[in-house]
């Protein structure tokens, strides 16, 4: 079995990898990669724990080859700080509570920046239907939404 | 009576400890880990719902280049061992046969063999190549069909264990029955003014965690195992790791990765030994992954049921009898929480006849697991709905109605003991003066209120405290944090200490870092592990005083303690008060290092009440509905870290309205699960729900010093008949089978309309 050269940025990082034709970008972030923060939860594109961006568009990894990655930009969760400064949706999501077990935070948080990307200050029901393909089972969805709102006013400030 | 105790911390909201590694994706759960040399593991799964194992030939398998190993059930001992849980025990024989069949498989998904090969992909096709030959039997696929008298028999040395009914000593389904009562229930009846007799029915509800189980081990030939794996109770799995891969397990250490929700799900092993037996064959570390799918077909569930109720009441309302027939499914091995079930039913009432028996009944479908508050939101669903109904009978409030009924300090819970201080009647009030109880209903929509219990845990826990010498101070209890609750231990030794909470650095120990501790949940770890945390803090402080009265030359008793500080008796010469930091910077010359530890057995916990209003909104056209208001009022004796309290209370609202709305297992004819995935297992999104507001009512719970009661468990209980109730009021249609999904209320809607027409 050939594995195939994929040379691809991840992150803002130039990278290179070999993969199986059929492996997803997935298991080559999680497994060629190491980059563990994207997480499987279904592997058919319906909880959003794998979330990430595919030249800024928002996609679950596990639906998409890792050969697509050829020549594209990806950035996942890992790639969100800077420095030793967290995303203002990260310090948000830990200031109102907005995660318990954790596992589906970073895609999450992905989510979100690209609906911030799209759009900078979003309603509740927008925010609620964006993030309708990203599944929590512990917290009802009550905090992650208001720590949404409150990232998205904050940076809404910040850029003013 | 003492006055209440003053806190600096507890009740504020600091930032989780293990929050940036969570937010920033650092933090590793269960399939995060690459150990060197890692093998992948692969599990071959039943087609058939019910059928003997005639024959596996794995010699094609085997055969495959890059397979190390391949495991059939005769690779095990047979075990006859249980581990204690609570009133509870874990049959370690069936968990054993659970996760990999010897003789029959039991249901669609159950395991026959693994692979453990270089890749994944290889394990997978190496799976496909094992021969196994299957005498397929009929499946029992319903409570009803378990029942009959020409019903199938999952297992023929089954006998019904406990008060059984006549006849039934011959093999059976029905794998025990329970009985509780109290006066005379005929009687009772007679005198009630108001009668109704309802019969409900539920479906299997998955526990729906997000991260599937996975785990990673290695056994070496010393026959000393490493298990690196995702659950609630590490010493559980140690436990049933060593018993069911025959294994010393003082030759087993388990270390808990971080966990992505479990709700109880993430209690027994499905993996683990599996991973270890398959190790040993290839002496090289073996990581095993679930599928989604997999996680559907062979784990969890929680129990379908049929509950047959009936209540009676005086004409001012105050119930007089009832009596309930509960039968709930277990899935493939016996042991479905119906006796928890039956328990909780009444909890919330002063009846005083009634009559309650629980049936715990066999069928080809996954042995359920514990899913929060096992066995009451189904009996709650009954119940409370049939009180619906009653407070409509007689044109009463149904706040009122629980009021006028509802148990309080002293009086005697319908399974047993005497309540002390609990919070029923306190809740109730407050959903009676919220806003949201009077606040104007729009077209469609109609609104309920329910009520839910649950006893919580406290059984065994541990903890150090271990403190620095720059005065902070490390906690390690041996609880997986599956929902803050290393901020909630932080909260409690800063408290303890008077250090800033920052300063404090929980921690979650393996089986040989950590006193041993029993599982998460229960709604336990902040009551009871709490209860630790804060004694080994006691301890770091009566050590730090101690060392104050070694310095100052004085008595020890004559030393105080104030603002995390030592204080010298009035009078020492050249005595000032003393810091944690101060005192331990002088350590290593009074003394050495200083670590507190607390073991403890908490027997008993405070038993925890929640109710819950619903305003539901149905499109009559679709059958489609929405809840759009939803208000949680729960007695939380005292929160610790409010911001994690309310979010038990949303969480587990959220999930019992997904079990009322949506969620369900649907079997085919043959036992197989139709809708294995997320995309059919219809869990609730963001876009379902509205803001989930909350109400903390805190009742201090006397056993726990700052009055902790269990959390996590109550708010799953009430959804199910708040939801049915709004459903009621919305519709007029008095809905006893879940999930209201669309169809199932179109439906009713259209048959209703008929019938109104047609008159």
């Amino acid at each position: 079995m050939t594995k195939l050269h994929i040379e691809t940025t991840i992150n803002g990082e130039p990278r290179e990898f070999l993969c199986d034709s059929h492996e997803t970008l997935l298991s080559a972030l999680r497994n060629g990669l190491g980059l563990t923060g994207t997480k499987e939860g279904c592997a058919t594109g319906d909880c959003g724990a794998c979330s990430i961006l595919l030249d800024g568009r928002l996609v679950p990894a596990c639906l998409v080859l890792a050969p697509e990655a050829q020549g594209r930009a990806v950035t996942t969760i890992e790639g969100l700080s800077s420095g030793d400064a967290l995303h203002p949706l990260q310090q948000k999501f830990l200031e109102h509570a907005a995660l318990q077990c954790g596992v589906c935070t970073p895609g999450f948080i992905v989510a979100a920046k690209a609906l911030l990307d799209a759009k900078r200050n979003p309603s509740e029901d927008e925010t609620r239907y964006w993030l309708a393909g990203n599944l929590c089972r512990c917290t009802g969805y009550d905090k992650i939404i208001r720590a949404v709102l409150d990232a998205a006013s904050e940076m809404k400030e910040s850029a003013i | 009576m003492t006055t209440p105790r003053e806190f600096k911390y507890v009740g504020t909201r600091p930032i989780r400890h293990d929050g940036v590694d969570k937010v920033t994706g650092r933090a590793s759960y269960g399939a995060d880990v690459v150990w060197p040399g890692m093998l992948h593991g692969f599990v071959l799964r039943s087609p058939h719902a019910h059928a003997r194992i005639v024959s596996i030939d794995t010699r094609a398998a085997e055969a495959t280049p890059g397979v190390k190993a391949v495991l059939t059930g005769k690779d095990l001992p047979e075990t006859t061992a249980t581990i204690a849980l609570g009133e509870a025990a874990i049959d370690l024989r069936d968990v054993g046969d659970n996760m990999l069949a010897r003789t029959k498989v039991l249901y669609h998904g159950h395991a026959v063999a693994a692979v453990a090969a270089t890749t994944i992909d290889i394990a997978r096709e190496a799976a496909e190549k094992i021969q196994v030959v299957y005498e397929v039997l009929e499946p029992v696929t319903g409570i009803d069909r378990a029942i009959a008298a020409d019903a199938p028999i999952l297992h023929p040395a089954l006998r019904t264990k406990g008060a059984a009914s006549p006849g039934a000593a011959g093999p059976t389904n029905i794998a025990s029955r329970l009985e509780f009562k109290r006066g005379d229930v005929d009687a009772a009846f007679a005198e009630a003014d108001v009668v109704v007799e309802r019969e409900f029915r539920t479906p299997m509800v998955h526990q729906g965690y997000i991260e599937p189980h996975a785990c990673i081990a290695r056994c070496g030939e010393d026959g000393r195992a490493v298990v690196w794996c995702t659950t609630q109770g590490p010493f559980v799995v140690r436990d049933a790791c060593a018993a069911i891969a025959g294994l010393d397990p003082a030759h087993v250490k388990v270390i808990p990765s971080e966990i992505g929700g479990g709700f109880g799900g993430k209690i027994v092993v499905y993996l683990e030994p599996m991973a270890i037996a398959l190790s040993r064959k290839a002496q090289r570390p073996v990581k095993m992954v679930m599928g989604r799918d997999e996680v559907f077909r062979a784990t969890g569930p929680t129990s379908g049921s049929r509950v047959r109720v009936k209540l009676g009441a005086k004409r001012d309302g105050t119930l007089v009898a009832a009596t309930a027939s509960l039968w709930y499914e277990a899935g493939a091995y016996r042991g479905s929480p119906v006796g928890a079930g039956a328990m909780c039913a009444l909890a919330a009432y002063k009846i005083p006849s009634f009559f309650i028996e629980a049936h715990d009944v066999v069928v080809n479908k996954p042995k359920v697991a514990a899913y929060r508050a096992p066995g009451s939101p189904i009996a709650a669903f009954a119940v409370e709905s049939v009180v619906d109904e009653i407070a409509r009978e007689l044109k009463m409030d149904p706040i009122e109605l629980r009021l006028k009924n509802a148990n309080a300090e002293g009086d005697k819970a319908p399974y047993g003991p005497k309540y002390g201080p609990i919070g029923l009647k306190q809740i109730l009030e407050a959903a009676r003066n919220h806003p949201h109880w009077t606040s104007p209903l729009a077209a469609n929509q109609g609104r309920g209120i329910a009520v839910g219990f649950w006893f919580n845990a406290g059984m065994n826990s541990s903890a150090t405290v271990i403190l620095d010498t720059d005065g902070s101070a490390a906690v390690v209890t041996g609880n997986p944090d599956i929902g803050g609750t290393r901020a909630a231990q932080a909260i409690m030794v800063a408290e303890e200490l008077g250090i800033p909470v920052e300063r404090v650095r929980p921690g979650v120990g393996d089986t040989d870092g950590s006193g041993y501790t029993d599982l998460t949940g229960g709604s336990r770890v902040c009551y009871a592990t709490g209860m630790a945390v804060i004694r080994a803090a006691e301890d770091v402080r009566d050590q730090l005083k101690a060392r104050a009265a070694q310095i100052w030359n004085v008595a020890v008793d004559a030393v105080g303690w104030e603002n995390g500080r030592a204080i010298p008796p009035a009078g020492t010469e050249k005595a000032e008060a003393m810091t944690v930091a101060g005192l331990a910077a002088k350590m290593a010359h009074t003394g050495g290092p200083i670590v507190g530890r607390a073991s403890l057995y908490a027997p008993m916990a405070g038993p925890a009440f929640g109710a819950h209003i619903c305003d539901l909104e149905v499109d009559s056209e679709t059958g489609q509905s929405k809840v759009v208001r939803y208000t949680v009022f729960q007695d939380v004796g005292r929160a610790v870290h409010p911001g994690y309290v309310e979010g038990q209370m949303q969480g587990g609202a959220a999930q019992g309205i997904g079990w009322a709305l949506n969620e369900e297992y649907i079997y085919d004819a043959d036992g197989v699960m139709e809708n294995a995935g997320f995309l059919d297992y219809r869990m609730p999104v963001a876009s379902d729900l509205p803001m989930i507001d909350t109400v903390i009512i805190e009742v201090p719970n006397p056993l726990h010093p700052y009055g902790v009661r269990g959390v996590g468990e109550v708010p799953i209980v009430p959804p199910l008949a708040a939801v049915a109730n709004a459903m009621r009021d919305a519709t007029g249609i008095r809905f006893t089978e879940l999930p209201l999904s669309p169809p199932r209320v179109l439906e009713a809607i259209e048959a209703a309309s008929a019938v109104s027409v047609g008159a």
